[in-house]
Formats: structure tokens, C-alpha cells, sequence
């Protein structure tokens, strides 16, 4: 492909409380994409996803991820946000006193202002939650509660695919979304990720489980263990590692130090 | 954290927008406090004899009372005799009659401070008492109001033109020798708002003040009286400002308000007195006594404050519930940044049967702010079936700052309800994070927490001042999450 990758990791390395937790991450994700990234537990899945959402909890030792061709690592996070990264928390926190609607048009509105945009008309925006919660299955009512403030597991998950579907990023990158979802709400969030899908963006998926990757079908699995890629397939990776489990990869991984 | 931390210190440094000095020729009486003093004062307001005898009186008590320190503040010691009682910008005739005779500089500095008069008199349709270094300088709307019986002018002009009114009212809820500042301000106070609603009528406008402190040196000791007779409701809103100095001032006000049977009184503050500078040298000194009296039977009053600024916030707004089914309320919002301290709260005073009270308090803290809530609730005796509902929530924002509370619940009365909910909370780090990924700044994201977590006060306050409250919380919390 001749187009510009829109997420393009060399050789990353990052330390969390001193440790060092990814150890030469390299990853090239296209438009149009869909990557898996899979992994034991520890294996540095979450980091990889926070540090391009660009949490300063992480710190960057060494390594480049371009954005667009642009360097990401300058950027502050809210200005990552702006150009189009969306990241789907594990543990989507809970924010009192402020409400879903008012806060999701808040984040509109930056993104908005970023492209010299307007503030979105008011009744535009209602009818766009609409639409995108009647898809994600969600109870209007829950807009005006506070950001994730009592909302169950699956909810806040729902919550987060919600929000990504409203401001329809160009990379999005969901950390382990499937974790704590019943069928039902899975299908659900999956059916709301796969509209997502285009070939003006892309998405990264991390997992711990193969399942999710039935119904988010991926273009490519990516192994994770001990804060490397350790190897790379297409979707059938994905099956075979169900079959087999970690025990190999992390032999794998043994090898590769 | 580190970066957050830097950005968070590039967040815009607003100058404190109000500090601007107007050079006018100011009409002073010496520093210092004695009965000389207090005849002077009360003879430049060609005040009634019965006018300075109350003072004299007050002031002889003052000067056997002691000043309080129970309160959890720190302050060094004022010296009341290098305090100026009294300074009126001096104009080219005595007292300007309308806003033509205003001195153009003054009308300036009302323009800066964003209350163009006749604006508000085209627009709002609010009455604006402008008072300014102890004269009242203009009311307008003073005919519209009047033809409803409406008198809402200057407590200076009440004491001559209805010194009945005054007589009867004035003291009954703060008496002079209720406490130290109280006593100094019935001594020495010089102007202030008079607001009287006569019987079962509906001011038809929200009354409202502004009050300014130029002169060096000088106290403010305004003193305000609102009654409101059977039937009547009123809605009174009171914003501050005041220039940047180097030198603490006092204000010492006393706000009197009596509520007869059925009626209401809504009494809206935004204070922004200027705070002191970031390593807490300067700002005001904001010791107020505020107290209602629900005189009548099925009366209310609901205090609203939002207290942003002053080094040091003293104050609390009281209620007495005299009257069967009288109702009292009281809304605050109390910041501290940097240094200032604030030990504020309530006193809900239960007497009459089936009263009730609501307290909802929201404490925020940041830099190395002190802030301490401190609220009574009294059921005595005879208040049978009294209700109150008190929450008290506050929020830190770094690791200097504090939060104290000091509930006194005392109840004598078997058949009454007390409730009491106290929450402590701060804003995490992963908070921030989350909205600053859904491409909200940090500063936004504070901003919007803060107002969320005192949105149940703004919700009191009339429309044009919950958003001035709200912006003026994002301007008073620059670099305060840690």
C-alpha cells in the first residue's frame, strides 16, 4: 500500500513504577485495518494501549510512534483525542456530578474546535445520541446520570463503545472491552465497533480472549508476551492460540530474549 | 504526574481582572476609632439623633468585648486605630440625584466592573444600589418601585426618610451586642442597602448591589436591612469585587432580614473580594454576620453564597425559625486557593412547631487553602416536628490543602428529624485522564468537575449569577490540581 500508515510504533519501549514493561514494541497499522492484539496477562497489552492514549504514568525510554506520519509522543493527550485516537478504558472511571450527555458534547465540541469547527447545534447532537444509543442498546435515561456513576460492568462498557460511535474517531483502541460482558452485551458492543469500520480508519483490539475476535473479526493477530510482539498471523492465529493456549508463546518469548 | 503537573502551571494566569485602583479624590475622616469619630461619621450623613445614639451605644459595648478566636483561622492582630471608619469619593456637588450628576470617572469604574447602569436598567430590568466607598450613588428603578411600595434605596437615605422602619427593625435579628464585629459595625457602619416589601406584594425584579472597597486603608462596615411583610417575597442579589492592595482590610457587614407570615426572602451572594496574591500577602478580611428572622408563620429564607474570594471568610448565614412552618435554606460554595482561609457555615435555629431547614454545603480546596465548615443546628424545646436536612460535601485538590468540619447538632426536641451527610473527595488523577483522552484539557476537566460537584448551589442562584459563579470558579482555580 502506498497510503500513509495511520499508526506506525518502532521499537517502543516504556517503564511503568520504575519497570520496564514494553521491551521494542513494533506495529504498522493501516487505514482500513482491524489488529488484534492478544496475550497472558503482565504481558504489556494495557500499557501498549495507554501510552498511545498517552498516559504519563508510563514513561517512553525509547522508540517512535508516528501518528499520520506526525509524532505522536510530543502530544498531550487531549490533543491525541482531538486528531482522532479513542481509547476504550478497562476501567472506565466514574466522574460524579457530571452528566453523560454534557460530557460527550464537551469532548464533541473539542474535537469540533480542533477542526475550526462549530460547537455542534443542540438539536443535532440529541438526535445523533439518539441514534447511537438506541444502537448500542442503551436506555436514554442514562444520559443524564452522571458519567458511568452506577452503571454496571457491561454498561460502562456499552458506555465506552457509546461514546467512540458519537465521536467516531480514526484510530480507536479498545482495551480489553470484552472483559466482564455477558453474550448479549458482547454482541452488542461488537455490533457497535464493527460499524465503525471503514477504510478511513482503524481499529486496534486488545484481548484476552479469542472470543471477541468472532464477532470483531480482525485483519491481523499480533502475540504479546513479555512486552514484545512475539509473532504475527492473520485471524486463524487467533483460533490456533485458543487451541493451544499461552504456554507456547511464552516459550516463545523465552527464546526471543 | 509530571507533566501534568507542568501543564497545569502553564494554565492561563489570570491577573485578578478586577484589581484596578480610580484615582478620585476621596473625602476622609482620620484613622482611628473613638466617639469623635462616630459623631463625625454620623454628622456627614446629617444622620437623626437616634441614629448616634444607637452607635455610641454600640461602641461602648464593643469596647468591653474582646475579639473572638475560636474560629479555625489565622490572622495577625488588627489594629483598630489605624483603620479608616469612612471615606465617600468626593464629587462637584454634594450628592448626585441622578446618573447625570454622577462623576464620569465613577460611572467608569461601574463600567469596568461591568455593570453598566443603564444596561441593566434597559435590559435585566434588575435595581441597581451602587455602593461605592460608603455613598450610595445611584438607584435606579427607584419610581417603578416605588409605585408598588416598594423602598429599596441606601441605608444612609432609610435612616432619614424612614427612620421608623428602621427603628423597629434595626438590631432585632444582629443586635449590637451579638458579637465583637457586630458591635464595631452598629458603631461605625456607614452605608449599606434598605429594602422594604410591603404587604402580599411581589417585587416584580431582582434588588441587587454591588459594593466596592478603593480607599486605602479603609474598613468596610455596610450594614443591610430587608423586610419583608406578610405576603411579600424578594429576591436580593449581592456581588463584590475589590482592587489589589498590599495591606489586609477589614469588612465587617451585618445583613438583617426579617421574614413576616408567608413571606419569602431569597438573599444570592457572589463574593470575589480580592484574595491575596498567590503567597497568601494581602486580600480582604471578610468577617460578616448574616441572620434572618422567619418572624411569621409559613415564612422563608434562603440564603445562596458563593464565596471565591477574600483572604479570610468568616461568616455565617444564619436563620431563625421562629414562626410555625417557617422554612430555612442555606446554598454555599466556599473556595480556597493559595492561602485563604474560610471557617463558614450556618446556624439553623429551630423555635416555632414543623420547621424545617436544609443545609447543602460544598467545600473546595486547592493550593494551600484552609477551609472549615462549621454549622449549628439548634432544635429547641417547643419546636415540635422541626425537620433539617444537612450535607456537607468537600473536595480536595492536592495534597497541601485542608478540609475541616464542624457539625453541632443539639436537639431538644423528641419528635424532630436530623440528618446529616458529610462526603470528602477529590479529583483522581485516572478522572483527568479519562476526559483529557476524550480531548478535554485539563483545566475544562477540573472546571467541569468543580461545577458538577456544586452544581446543587448553582441550582439556587438566580440565572445571571449561577454564570458568573461558574466562571468565576474556573478563573479562582488556576493551577490547582495536584
Amino acid at each position: 500500500m502506498s497510503k500513509t500508515p495511520i499508526l506506525e510504533i518502532k521499537d517502543l519501549h516504556a517503564t511503568a513504577g520504575g519497570k520496564e514493561i514494553l521491551r521494542g514494541i513494533n506495529l504498522t497499522v493501516y487505514p482500513g485495518e482491524v489488529h488484534a492484539i492478544m496475550g497472558p496477562n503482565g504481558s504489556g497489552k494495557s500499557t501498549l494501549a495507554q501510552v498511545i492514549a498517552g498516559r504519563d504514568l508510563y514513561g517512553v525510554t525509547s522508540g517512535e510512534v508516528l501518528y499520520e506520519g506526525d509524532d505522536l509522543l510530543t502530544l498531550a493527550p487531549e490533543e491525541r483525542a482531538q486528531r482522532g485516537i479513542f481509547l476504550a478504558f478497562q476501567y472506565p472511571v466514574e466522574i460524579p456530578g457530571v452528566s453523560n450527555l454534557y460530557f460527550l458534547k464537551a469532548a464533541l465540541n473539542a474535537i469540533r474546535k480542533r477542526k475550526g469547527e462549530p460547537e455542534v447545534d443542540a438539536m443535532d447532537f440529541l438526535s445523533l445520541v439518539r441514534r447511537k444509543m438506541a444502537l448500542m442498546e442503551m436506555e436514554e435515561s442514562l444520559l443524564n446520570r452522571a458519567v458511568n456513576a452506577g452503571f454496571s460492568g457491561g454498561e460502562k462498557k456499552r458506555n465506552e463503545i457509546f461514546q467512540m460511535a458519537v465521536l467516531e474517531p480514526r484510530l480507536a483502541v479498545l482495551d480489553e472491552t470484552d472483559s466482564g460482558l455477558d453474550i448479549d452485551a458482547l454482541k452488542i458492543v461488537s455490533n457497535g465497533v464493527n460499524t465503525l469500520r471503514g477504510p478511513d480508519r482503524a481499529i486496534v483490539v486488545v484481548t484476552h480472549y479469542q472470543r471477541l475476535l468472532n464477532h470483531i473479526v480482525p485483519d491481523y493477530v499480533h502475540v504479546l508476551a513479555q512486552g514484545r510482539i512475539v509473532k504475527s498471523g492473520g485471524k486463524s492465529l487467533a483460533l490456533e492460540l485458543e487451541e493451544s493456549g499461552y504456554a507456547g508463546i511464552e516459550e516463545l518469548a523465552e527464546a526471543v530474549r | 504526574m509530571a507533566s501534568q503537573l507542568s501543564s497545569i502551571e502553564t494554565l492561563a494566569n489570570q491577573e485578578y481582572k478586577w484589581g484596578f485602583i480610580t484615582d478620585i479624590e476621596a473625602d476622609t475622616v482620620p484613622a482611628g476609632l473613638n466617639e469623635d469619630i462616630i459623631r463625625l461619621i454620623s454628622a456627614r450623613k446629617n444622620e437623626p439623633e437616634f441614629m448616634l445614639e444607637w452607635r455610641l451605644k454600640a461602641y461602648r459595648h464593643w469596647l468591653t468585648m474582646e475579639e473572638p478566636t475560636w474560629a479555625n483561622i489565622h490572622y495577625p492582630p488588627i489594629n483598630y486605630q489605624e483603620i479608616i471608619y469612612y471615606s465617600a469619593p468626593k464629587t462637584n456637588k454634594d450628592r448626585p440625584k441622578s446618573l447625570d450628576e454622577v462623576d464620569p470617572e465613577l460611572l467608569q469604574t461601574y463600567e469596568k466592573l461591568g455593570i453598566p447602569l443603564h444596561e441593566r436598567e434597559a435590559l435585566a430590568g434588575v435595581a441597581v444600589d451602587a455602593v461605592f466607598d460608603s455613598v450610595s450613588v445611584a438607584t435606579t428603578f427607584k419610581g417603578k418601585l416605588s409605585e408598588l411600595g416598594i423602598i429599596f434605596c441606601s441605608f444612609s437615605e432609610a435612616v432619614r426618610d424612614h427612620p421608623q422602619l428602621v427603628k423597629k427593625y434595626l438590631g432585632s435579628v444582629v443586635p449590637p451586642s451579638d458579637n465583637f464585629f457586630a458591635a464595631l459595625n452598629a458603631a461605625v457602619f456607614t452605608d449599606g442597602s434598605f429594602c422594604y416589601i410591603p404587604k402580599g406584594v411581589r417585587c416584580p425584579m431582582e434588588l441587587s448591589t454591588y459594593f466596592r472597597i478603593n480607599a486605602k486603608d479603609t474598613g468596610q462596615f455596610e450594614r443591610t436591612l430587608i423586610v419583608a411583610e406578610d405576603g411579600a417575597h424578594v429576591s436580593y442579589l449581592e456581588g463584590c469585587t475589590a482592587p489589589v492592595r498590599d495591606e489586609n482590610q477589614l469588612h465587617a457587614a451585618v445583613v438583617e432580614l426579617v421574614a413576616l407570615n408567608n413571606a419569602t426572602i431569597k438573599y444570592s451572594t457572589v463574593q470575589n473580594w480580592y484574595p491575596g496574591d498567590k503567597e497568601g500577602k494581602g486580600g480582604i478580611y471578610n468577617f460578616v454576620t448574616k441572620r434572618g428572622k422567619c418572624l411569621g408563620a409559613n415564612s422563608k429564607i434562603s440564603w445562596t453564597q458563593v464565596e471565591t474570594g477574600s483572604a479570610i471568610t468568616w461568616k455565617y448565614p444564619s436563620c431563625l425559625l421562629m414562626g410555625d412552618n417557617s422554612v430555612g435554606e442555606f446554598y454555599s460554595v466556599a473556595l480556597t486557593n493559595n492561602y485563604q482561609q474560610a471557617d463558614t457555615g450556618t446556624k439553623m435555629i429551630h423555635m416555632g412547631r414543623n420547621t424545617r431547614s436544609t443545609i447543602v454545603s460544598k467545600g473546595i480546596s486547592a493550593g494551600r487553602g484552609q477551609n472549615t465548615y462549621r454549622g449549628a443546628v439548634k432544635i429547641l424545646k417547643g419546636a415540635e416536628g422541626a425537620r433539617n436536612y444537612s450535607q456537607c460535601d468537600s473536595m480536595l485538590l492536592g495534597d497541601k490543602c485542608g478540609a475541616h468540619t464542624f457539625p453541632y447538632l443539639e436537639v431538644k426536641n423528641t419528635s424532630s428529624s436530623v440528618e446529616h451527610e458529610a462526603s470528602t473527595s477529590k479529583i483522581g488523577e485516572d478522572q483527568i485522564f479519562y476526559c483529557r483522552q476524550r480531548g478535554i484539557s485539563t483545566e475544562d476537566a477540573v472546571g467541569m468537575i468543580v461545577n458538577g460537584f456544586c452544581k446543587e448551589v448553582f441550582r439556587e442562584l438566580p440565572m445571571e449569577f449561577a454564570v458568573e459563579a461558574q466562571k468565576l470558579l474556573g478563573v479562582s482555580l488556576e493551577g490547582s490540581v495536584g
